[in-house]
């Protein structure tokens, strides 16, 4: 026997070993049969796009979140006395205790980043579109439970920006006729935020939400799985299925080519994440605001608050939309519910794109120039949305007289609101009216 | 019986279980006469009884995030000695967990409140919640000169900043009140909104009653008994 037959023998032994493993395995779990239908036997269309990264990095954040999340726990206090302290202890003297926090800062912010750009491909490749509802529903779902994520532990580490700006969103639900004042009360557990209120959102925090948002995850990912991805030309790549093996002409297994691919994104990804940790945790003021560092103060409101960069577009439009006047002589009282109603709608406004898109085709490079402009319009109110909201008011100054002294931002928001909303309440006119190009048999490329 | 591994096992398993199915396809048809409507009626009986107990047992924890007996009594009333508020300055105090504010108005302070009733969304008070009916009057205020207001804005909550001075940063047309910082309502003096403001109605001025000249006690008025 030569020594290259042993090594042999060997081998083969071990991967026995290894078959007789995986077969134990699969007679009780069924692992083998689940790598394939969602990894090596899962098959993506060949041509995705740079787009098509925010979708694992976004998985790739929340394991991150998950996980700096738990060991900050381990040196946090929920108390109102002691949570400011904690945070300072962490950054300070827990060992690699700023690093870990500044991970979980950033991550928020790198989440909302990942997050919105994976719903953008999804809106301009149609991804949202039959047969894929329920996999936009869950992720408009998943999208909240991240804002509610947000801003539960926006309050955590106990800061004047913490501390109003979970005042302003509890007082957003006191707006709701009727039954506003208890919800609001019930949510703060105390007449006004509290330590109660900073216990609850803990509680929130760490354990509901977190839940929660891993069990939507799931059901995105499954449903996903079950009808297959779209992709950047919007065609069912199902419909051409090789005749012997069953497997779509246009697809390959997401295992090994799109793993590897998105490694390509990750390692980028990671670099712009530890540009950002390790050089600008805060951002200028965007990921960690300037006011945060001083201890919340019941009696006094910061000159300037405003909410961190992510929720800015929603809080203009709060801002934007004029209060209810009341109408006296039936006795209706002044309310704010029309901005509140507003602000709440223009997110939950996503959940209905895949009824208001009535267009032939599925992805942008389809479509015509009309439905071209409306979303670039969409993307400007988005982004001016979003930049009012970070600066007061007043930022523009003021119109003379015959508008009435308003202040020119505040007019400004007005006017993409108003773009926000068209977009999306006149899409199934504009949708339908938009000169489409003929879609391709195959993908291209 | 000891050769038979599991894995025939679970395929006698799933015959058994397509030989259920096919019964089970015959008893849900509705026309199927063989329907025991006994057993029927009492599973509805029973998931419905069910349903009430998982209900009442969400009362509780829905409950036990009201505020706790700690939080209610923690409102007690605040004294507050006011001789040192000098003319055109106001302090702040706590009460509730909430900024009171008391402001030592000047004669010209108190002026200005009925000049510019045509542009206050509620220029005499009519809504009552917002002030103790010894207040509904032209200064919202027991005494002319000292008001006391809830220096939390009637909008999201914020607690708005003090402007008292005319003009100055808020432009020419200012005559002095509160600017709230969250999203730019302003108020007068009097604590009564302007409009054009996110902030529907007036400043909530709290029960408040005069123990001596100078000695002012908030939480509790003359109607109320300590």
């Amino acid at each position: 026997m030569t020594n290259k037959n042993v090594i042999k023998q060997n081998k083969s032994a071990g991967a026995n070993l290894l078959e007789n493993g995986l077969n134990w395995v699969d007679e009780r779990f069924p692992l083998t049969s689940n790598i394939k239908a969602h990894l090596t036997e899962y098959y993506t269309p060949k041509n995705f796009n740079f787009w098509y990264y925010f979708g694992s990095l976004s998985l790739l954040v929340l394991v991150l979140q998950i996980l700096t999340g738990i060991f900050l726990t381990m040196h946090y206090k929920p108390d109102a006395e002691l949570a400011f302290g904690s945070v300072e202890y962490i950054m300070r003297d827990v060992p690699w205790g700023w690093l870990i926090r500044y991970m979980h800062s950033t991550g928020a912010s790198m989440f909302f980043i990942v997050v919105y750009m994976h719903m953008f491909r999804g809106i301009i490749y149609g991804s949202y579109r039959t047969p894929r509802e329920l996999i936009w529903l869950f992720g408009v779902g998943i999208f909240l439970c991240l804002m509610g994520e947000a801003f539960f532990g926006y309050l955590l580490p106990w800061g004047q920006m913490s501390y109003w700006g979970a005042q302003v969103i509890v007082n957003l639900f006191s707006a709701i006729p009727f039954i506003g004042p208890d919800v609001s009360e019930w949510l703060r557990g105390d007449y006004l935020v509290s330590d109660a209120t900073l216990n609850r959102f803990f509680a929130f925090h760490v354990i509901a939400l977190p839940f929660v948002l891993v069990g939507l995850v799931a059901a995105h990912i499954i449903a996903l799985h079950e009808v297959g991805s779209n992709n950047p030309d919007g065609i069912e790549i199902k419909k051409l299925k090789d005749k012997e093996t069953g497997i779509p002409l246009d697809g390959i297994p997401f295992h090994p080519y799109y793993t590897v691919k998105d490694i390509v994104g990750v390692v980028v990804f990671l670099m712009v994440f530890s540009t950002v940790i390790f050089f600008a945790p805060e951002m200028g003021g965007y990921f960690l605001e300037a006011n945060n560092f001083v201890p919340a103060n019941p009696l006094v409101t910061p000159a300037h608050i405003a909410p961190v960069w992510y929720f800015t577009p929603y809080y203009s439009i709060l801002r934007a939309v004029p209060p209810f006047p009341g109408v006296g002589f039936l006795g209706i009282p002044p309310s704010l519910f029309p901005g509140v109603a507003a602000m709440g709608l223009s997110v939950m406004v996503f959940a209905l794109l895949p009824w208001l898109d009535k267009s032939p085709v599925k992805s942008i490079r389809y479509r015509g120039t009309l439905y071209k402009k409306w979303l670039a319009a969409f993307v400007v109110s988005f982004v001016v949305l979003g930049y009012l909201g970070t600066e007061p008011s007043n930022i523009w100054g003021q119109f003379g007289a015959y508008l009435g002294n308003a202040d020119r931002a505040t007019v400004v928001a007005r006017f993409f609101t108003i773009v926000y909303f068209a977009f999306f309440i006149l899409m199934p006119w504009y949708t339908k009216k938009d000169k489409t190009l003929p879609v391709p048999e195959r993908v291209t490329g | 019986m000891g050769e038979v591994s599991y894995l025939d096992h679970e395929d006698s398993m799933a015959e058994n279980r397509s030989d259920k199915h096919q019964d089970g396809s015959h008893a849900n048809s509705e026309s199927n006469p063989n329907v025991d409507l006994d057993k029927r009626n009492f599973l509805i009986a029973s998931s419905v009884v069910g349903a009430i107990g998982c209900a009442a047992v969400a009362v509780p924890f829905v409950k036990s995030m009201t505020p706790s007996e700690r939080a209610k009594a923690a409102g007690a009333p605040v004294e507050v000695d006011i001789s040192k508020i000098a003319p055109g300055t106001m302090m702040t105090v706590e009460w509730r967990g909430k900024p009171v504010w008391i402001i030592n108005r000047t004669a010209e302070m108190t002026a200005e409140l009925g000049k510019h009733d045509a542009q206050l969304t509620d220029p005499s008070c009519e809504v009552t919640s917002q002030q103790p009916s010894y207040c509904k009057n032209a200064d919202r205020s027991i005494k002319p000169d000292l008001a006391v207001i809830v220096g939390i804005c009637t909008h999201l909550g914020c607690s708005p900043s003090a402007k008292l001075q005319p003009k100055g940063d808020m432009g020419d047309t200012w005559s002095g009140g509160f600017f709230c910082p969250c999203h730019g309502s302003k108020f007068d003096l009097a604590g009564r909104v302007f409009k054009g403001s996110p902030a529907p109605i007036n400043l909530v001025v709290p029960p408040h009653k005069y123990l001596t000249d100078n000695t002012l006690l908030i939480g509790v008025d003359t109607e109320e008994k300590a």
